[in-house]
């Protein structure tokens, strides 16, 4: 039987549409330019890149930053169906935990090659090297996305597995590991908050509403984009995935933009009305400061496209139109991207503990690496997917389609 | 360290001193592939400064006095000198008569064998207009100023370099505890240990922490051949490197290169321990303050002005 499964794991991931292999072809296509470009970065070292000591963080940490709220976003479909027992989202519940696998092994991915010195990465290895736990809090983060990563692995794997032998996974032994998912995802996100928050030398960051912005945003970007995932999915495959699962994470996604929203009002509030000499970083993102303004209409760009969405989701029979919907998701996506990326790690840097103003946008190098590491997120997903759907129809294995898991 | 890595570096001097002799003043890329490789396989697993016992630390400092003498061309003497007993070492600087000449910021280049090019520097000048009231928090600060002539009319000059605090928020971030604060109050890296994640740039307040972006790049003729492993040996590409106090020097009793350096006698230090020195004169007979005091970082870096407000520097 293990043979078998293998079997048909692998015909399922080697055989496909047209689309499909087109698809898995571009995205190794771009896969594969981004690694020719870690090379050039590994021979000349981080100086290849458009970093220096004013803007030590930049590119690659941002897109760590914003994937670790999209890791963490799977927790909406977990919550639903296995505390709630919302039963549609049964059927795409472990699809989101694949994407939460994808997006953990991006943010490991960016965090290496940020890595100076990547090559010593034992040193970090508990007894071999020293693990500076629990005094430094990027330790808590390797702790809590690796347990993250393992989790929602082996949830996927014992879930899958189960389902090709026609069993139910929502078994008494795998339950504890679920409910356990839930805070280590809020754990992911809150670790990588305290990471900038715990920073009294950078005003920007140093405010303890960081957390629960970062928190009220991944569960903004992550559902938004299963959402558009998941239209592609009941289109292009036999998975049936109901209207109501849909409109549920629609629904989850408006409330979580508006805390969102309101959080975001608190800070521009507390930074303006009590006008400190911390308003500088603030006013480099939102006005430009002493003639540096190239973050200014990106930021406006976010704060627009992420109030748009809101109003299309506020309104239930708008965000239930399909066409709304997207276009909500999709500006969602970009205003969060954009918010906390380049809007939450740049303006950390600027001005610098110094007083000065390096303005940073990464060069070609890191965009072509960065979307390198996408690709690679990408396939890891698309694979997974493509597994994950073949059994769930029964396709492969022993599955019954028409039962609920 | 396994006996059998020692055995492989201790035959490794041997023929790098046969080498060096043979081809003395060559260029090290003329070394065999196979010399470089066990050297760079050694550096691989070496373990953190703390742990290494008396032994490996000979032979590590016996191995990189090989190694430079070759790269640069003259006698280098690697040390490790612990820290004094009973000393702290305090640092304070007289802002009304610094005049911004920077060659405390050259000398420091010089002395602490940092590369030129990527270019590095540990201590920052930085310039402000007089009656700006926006300076105690160095937001309105000038580092590329480049008059004819200094100091300005209308200016003053704050160089600020590491401030060795007494809680740095440095190395309380550090994931793998590269970098500490030794008993003598210095904060320092170990360049063979920090994995370069720049987190300890990101909680430095004062702009002290300079990662090395490229390969460095170090004249031969300016090359200080007095080094210290904790110190000014040349750094690596993709590590994070800071002001020591000059560990090689300070810890041999003497002054730091900036302030032999300052022409106008603005930078004092000494031994916070010793109730007779120069640093304890200036705390107990000066208004001193300290920079971002509202942080609590307890910085041993402390400013002063000698002559008062209004008096011409």
């Amino acid at each position: 039987m293990a043979i078998d499964a293998i079997n048909g794991i692998i015909r399922t991931v080697v055989t496909g549409s047209k689309e499909y292999k087109a698809w898995v072809g571009f995205l190794t296509l771009l896969a594969l330019v981004g690694i020719a470009f870690v090379f050039r970065q590994i021979d000349q070292g981080l100086i290849a890149t458009n970093m220096r000591d004013d803007v030590s963080w930049g590119w690659y940490i941002a897109n760590f930053t914003f994937l670790v709220g999209v890791a963490a976003a799977a927790v909406v479909l977990v919550i639903p169906y296995y505390i709630y027992d919302f039963k549609p989202i049964g059927e795409i519940v472990l699809i989101g935990e694949i994407m939460a696998v994808a997006a953990v092994s991006m943010c490991l991915m960016f965090i290496v090659l940020d890595m100076g010195s990547a090559e010593r990465f034992w040193h970090l290895i508990p007894m071999i090297g020293i693990f500076n736990f629990p005094q430094s809090i990027l330790t808590w983060d390797v702790v809590v996305l690796n347990m993250y990563l393992v989790l929602n692995l082996s949830l996927v794997i014992y879930a899958l597995s189960k389902t090709y032998a026609g069993k139910s996974y929502k078994t008494k032994l795998i339950m504890p590991f679920i409910f356990f998912s839930v805070p280590a995802a809020i754990s992911i996100h809150t670790v990588t908050a305290f990471l900038y928050l715990g920073a009294p030398s950078r005003p920007f960051w140093n405010t303890a509403v960081l957390a629960p912005r970062f928190i009220a945003s991944a569960f903004c970007s992550g559902p938004a984009f299963m959402l558009i995932i998941f239209q592609i999915i009941r289109k292009t495959t036999k998975l049936k995935i109901e209207d109501a699962a849909l409109h549920k994470m629609a629904e989850i996604v408006t409330w979580c933009m508006a805390v969102n929203l309101f959080l975001l009002g608190s800070e521009v509030f507390k930074e303006m009305y009590s006008a400190t000499a911390h308003i500088e970083p603030f006013n480099y993102l939102w006005n430009g400061l002493r003639g540096h303004n190239q973050l200014v209409p990106w930021i406006w760009t976010a704060v627009i496209v992420n109030s748009i969405a809101f109003l299309i989701l506020i309104v239930p029979s708008i965000r239930k139109n399909f066409f709304m919907l997207n276009i909500a998701c999709t500006f969602i996506f970009i205003g969060v991207y954009i918010e906390k990326g380049m809007g939450l790690i740049f303006p950390g840097f600027a001005p610098s503990t110094l007083g000065d103003i390096y303005d940073y946008m990464p060069n070609s190098m890191e965009l072509w690496i960065s979307l390198g590491v996408w690709a690679i997120g990408l396939l890891i997903f698309t694979v997974g997917a493509k597994i994950c759907i073949a059994i769930k129809t029964g396709e492969i294995g022993h599955a019954d389609p028409s039962a609920h898991h | 360290m396994s006996d059998d890595i020692k055995g492989k570096e201790k035959s490794l001097i041997t023929r790098r001193k046969f080498l060096a002799g043979l081809t003395a003043g060559a260029a090290a890329s003329a070394l065999p592939a196979g010399e470089a490789g066990a050297y760079a396989f050694e550096e691989l697993f070496r373990q953190h400064y703390k742990r290494l016992d008396a032994d490996d630390l000979k032979d590590i400092l016996a191995k990189l006095e090989e190694e430079l003498s070759f790269k640069y061309g003259k006698e280098v003497h690697a040390k490790a000198t612990p820290p004094m007993d009973n000393t702290v070492f305090g640092y304070a600087l007289d802002l009304s008569r610094c005049i911004g000449c920077r060659r405390c910021v050259y000398a420091c280049v010089k002395e602490n064998n940092l590369s030129r090019d990527p270019q590095i520097q540990w201590i920052k000048v930085l310039e402000f207009q007089k009656g700006n009231n926006k300076w105690q928090g160095l937001e309105h600060s000038n580092r590329y100023y480049e008059p004819e002539q200094v100091p300005e009319k209308g200016r003053f000059y704050v160089p600020v370099q590491c401030q060795q605090c007494k809680k740095p928020a440095c190395v309380k971030v550090c994931p793998v505890q590269a970098t500490w604060q030794e008993p003598d109050g210095i904060v320092v890296v170990d360049y063979n240990w920090c994995i370069g994640c720049r987190f300890c740039m990101a909680a430095c307040p004062y702009g002290a922490r300079s990662f090395t972006w490229g390969k460095p790049s170090i004249p031969k003729e300016e090359f200080n051949p007095e080094i210290h492993y904790l110190g000014n040996r040349p750094q690596y590409k993709g590590v994070v490197g800071k002001c020591t106090f000059c560990i090689q020097r300070s810890r041999a009793g003497r002054y730091t290169a900036c302030v032999e350096a300052c022409p106008v006698g603005a930078r004092k230090f000494g031994n916070l321990m010793d109730p007779n020195s120069e640093i304890r004169y200036v705390l107990e007979n000066m208004k001193v303050f300290r920079l971002k005091e509202e942080l609590d970082t307890n910085p041993k870096f402390f400013y002063f002005f000698s002559m008062g407000t209004g008096v011409k520097s």
